[in-house]
């Protein structure tokens, strides 16, 4: 009672109690509140002691940087030398050495068309002819054979541009088939439904290493005699008709959130089957989907690392080959490291990317 | 246009709009075209395959699962040996990838609640800790991290004689993780029989008390007699068979260990991995289904005069389940479905046997076809219980 109808000027020279204020008082709200909690922050604490202090002494303080595989050895501290002695290797595959600048250059490429593409205030019609240009011309950078450029087939590829590319395109290509899959699962017609619910249902069943084993041992068989696709190309394919699957769920998510209405207005203006869907109900449930969107391409691109198995060397069979060397033999820690990091800055990118779109969207 | 027709060509073409234009009709159309155009492409697909097949003289048909097997497999739950059948090598596939799924989801769930759960708490630190974790862990590829800690176990780990050994009885070096495990006595069976027994027990009590309820009103305590039921009843047996007690421990004989339960650097490397990789999912969905049960139902509870343990198993569980079980159930399949990446790490699992099998054979097309059979199998059978699941659980209203 007195609490309540004390005057809130404080008396001069007095303060706060410390327990109140700064980081005693975030310490006691956050931390101490309680038995339990403080019990666990202290058991939490013990652990982190055990654990961050050996990690530092290891990854910084005895590390080496520069050196060579040699006195890696002879110390006990982590041996990030082995990302410089590799990097290239690491980043661009077998790639002709003297063409780095190629594939790097469309990485830049792709990565100031992203940033580009990140700010909703882009997203007009000239954005999707700048992606078209943008793409065109990665592929030529990479493939070359025009302009003067030295042609590098593409079995030749890898690296961080070839896990790009299989993502990149593996999205591209994938979410037409995704959409056409989506409204096949949503039509009335039964013989459409069921072949797109047979082919979703079938893909969303079987792991992605088995379409891969497909596409480099089945598809030569399926083709006729004399038509072949490289290993590459196949893969790519093997992950859009993986990555379609996933996207079609995603879409028809989508379909089945815009109201009945929205449908019936449609018609009654008299649209037919194809102008409904593109004039009024996918613009608005392609909308609503971009985060989940997002979600598949984060995963498309995680899984890209699959095709390791079928021997493609993307940047994890890059990176396992530079360890595969006798010179740089055991410090694999490391080099996984490096490479996770590499997947987590994108990853982490996009799916930050994608939480503040959904939050921008909802309001 | 209609000028230069005659008014007979008119009318027949107003007909011929009219007849295309009614929907059953177009329906038909369309649907035999959709039909037509598949069937074309399967049909091409066949001729092209039965030609390649042809010409590079391989035979097709499942003929080849009664030969001999002639590889060995490193790890079997099932009795196996190279004389054994290519059925059999894939009947210890199957049954080593349900190993890994089986063990993975128990470990996957409990880590993944507990991180949930964590990432909700009010303890700074441990939020932070957890949240960390889920980011970090589902920004890094499967196969990523099962390289890794396959290179933990042969690179980092020491050698048996130098093995770490972190409790008594653990030990851990490249040969894999050995521990201690109680040695096998006939008790040991009895308990389970009776764990069995239990679980039979349980639950035709809870239908009783559950009637007595509905009759007179009057709760009986089900969850402590349950309780006393699965646990007393095996430890009763397990005394009256003798209470036996002796311990089977781990003992380095020469190159390696003798003794215990040992665990393959494989086959720890895919666990370890899977759980890591999947408990960060998992915790999410957990802490979307604690968050999605609002504050006002947890006080409604407790304004109808329910007890804290019946407003959990009443209120709270049956609405957070609804929402978790759906994803978490897709999240199990996920793993179980990671878990054919046990080819590139070297453990023998359906899909990396499978893939032995196509390469002694050649019958790549029977191989394929059986590795999503079998996947096709585990993900028909997880949407057969959630189905049955969905329909247990969906909101009766009027």
């Amino acid at each position: 009672m007195t609490a309540a109808t004390q005057p809130t000027v404080r008396p001069a020279g007095l303060k706060a109690p410390v327990i109140r204020i700064g980081v005693v008082q975030w310490m006691r709200r956050n931390l101490f509140n309680g038995v339990f909690n403080s019990l666990l922050t202290v058991v939490v604490l013990l652990l982190l002691y055990k654990i961050v202090p050996p990690f530092v002494q290891w990854a910084f303080i005895d590390s080496f940087w520069t050196s060579t595989a040699e006195q890696c050895r002879a110390g006990g501290g982590a041996c990030w030398s082995i990302i410089p002695a590799n990097l290239r290797f690491i980043i661009f595959g077998f790639y002709p050495y003297e063409l780095h600048w190629r594939p790097f250059l469309a990485m830049l490429l792709l990565v100031g068309l992203l940033l580009y593409s990140k700010n909703r205030n882009h997203w007009r019609r000239s954005l999707l002819w700048m992606w078209i240009v943008g793409l065109v011309v990665m592929g030529t950078l990479m493939k070359g054979g025009i302009l003067g450029l030295t042609a590098v087939e593409s079995d030749q590829w890898g690296g961080l541009p070839l896990t790009l590319m299989l993502s990149v395109f593996g999205m591209v290509g994938a979410y037409p088939l995704g959409i056409l899959l989506a409204l096949g699962r949503r039509s009335k017609l039964p013989a459409i439904r069921t072949i797109s619910i047979l082919y979703i249902e079938l893909i969303r069943g079987v792991p992605l290493i088995s379409m891969l084993f497909m596409s480099a041992v089945l598809f030569p068989l399926f083709l006729p005699e004399g038509v072949t696709f490289n290993k590459i190309l196949r893969a790519q394919a093997a992950i859009i008709l993986f990555t379609a699957a996933y996207i079609a769920e995603v879409v028809r998510g989508g379909l089945q959130a815009i109201t009945r209405g929205q449908y019936e207005a449609a018609e009654s203006l008299g649209l037919d089957y194809a102008q409904k869907m593109r004039l009024v109900i996918l613009p608005q449930a392609l909308k609503i989907v971009i985060p989940p969107t997002v979600g598949i391409l984060i995963s498309a691109f995680k899984d890209t690392s699959l095709v390791v198995i079928i021997a493609l060397y993307d940047v994890l069979k890059t990176t396992k080959s530079a360890l595969a060397n006798p010179v740089w033999m055991g410090f694999s820690p490391e080099a996984y490291i490096f490479v996770g990091l590499i997947y987590f800055v994108c990853c982490y990118a996009m799916s930050n990317y994608s939480r503040r779109l959904e939050k921008e969207l909802h309001s | 246009m209609d000028e230069r027709h005659s008014p007979a060509t008119a009318v027949q073409t107003r007909r011929q709009a009219a007849f295309l234009s009614d929907p059953k009709v177009r329906a038909i159309v369309y649907q035999v075209a959709a039909l037509g155009l598949v069937g074309l492409l399967g049909y091409y697909l066949f001729t092209n395959t039965v030609a390649n097949l042809h010409k590079q003289s391989i035979a097709t048909g499942f003929g080849f699962l009664t030969k001999e097997a002639s590889f060995e497999i490193g790890e079997t739950l099932i009795d196996y040996s190279a004389a054994d059948t290519y059925l059999k090598a894939l009947a210890v596939g199957v049954l080593n990838t349900l190993k890994v799924a089986f063990i993975g989801i128990i470990l996957t769930v409990i880590l993944g609640t507990f991180l949930g759960i964590a990432r909700l708490s009010t303890n700074w630190l441990v939020a932070k800790l957890a949240a960390v974790y889920i980011e970090v862990m589902q920004d890094i590829p499967i196969l990523l991290q099962l390289f890794f800690w396959y290179s933990f176990f042969y690179d980092i780990l020491p050698a048996p004689r130098e093995a770490i050994e972190p409790m008594t009885g653990l030990f851990l070096s490249n040969r894999g993780v050995v521990f201690p495990v109680p040695e096998w006595h006939p008790a040991y069976g009895y308990a389970a029989a009776a764990f069995g027994i239990g679980c039979l027990a349980v639950s035709a009590v809870r239908r009783w008390a559950r009637q007595r309820q509905e009759r007179t009103g009057r709760i009986f305590p089900v969850f402590s007699v349950s309780l006393g039921l699965l646990i007393g009843l095996p430890l009763v047996t397990w005394l009256l068979a003798g209470a036996p007690h002796r311990m089977s421990v781990p003992e380095l004989r020469g190159f390696n260990f003798q003794g215990g339960m040992s665990v393959s650097p494989e086959f720890g490397a895919l666990l370890l991995g899977l759980v890591i990789y999947t408990a960060a999912f998992v915790a999410e969905i957990v802490r979307a289904g604690i968050q999605a049960i609002s504050k006002g139902q947890t006080e409604a509870a407790m304004a109808i005069g329910l007890k804290p343990g019946q407003i959990l198993n009443l209120v709270i569980l049956p609405q957070a389940l609804r929402v978790i079980i759906p994803p978490l159930t897709s999240q199990m399949l996920n793993l179980t479905k990671n878990s054919s990446l046990a080819v590139a790490i070297g453990f023998p699992d359906f899909v990396s046997v499978a893939s032995t099998t196509m390469n002694q054979t050649g019958q790549a097309i029977e191989g394929i076809s059986l590795i999503m059979v079998v996947y096709l199998c585990f993900s028909l059978l997880t949407s057969l219980f959630m189905n049955w699941y969905n329909k247990k659980m969906a909101l009766v209203e009027r």
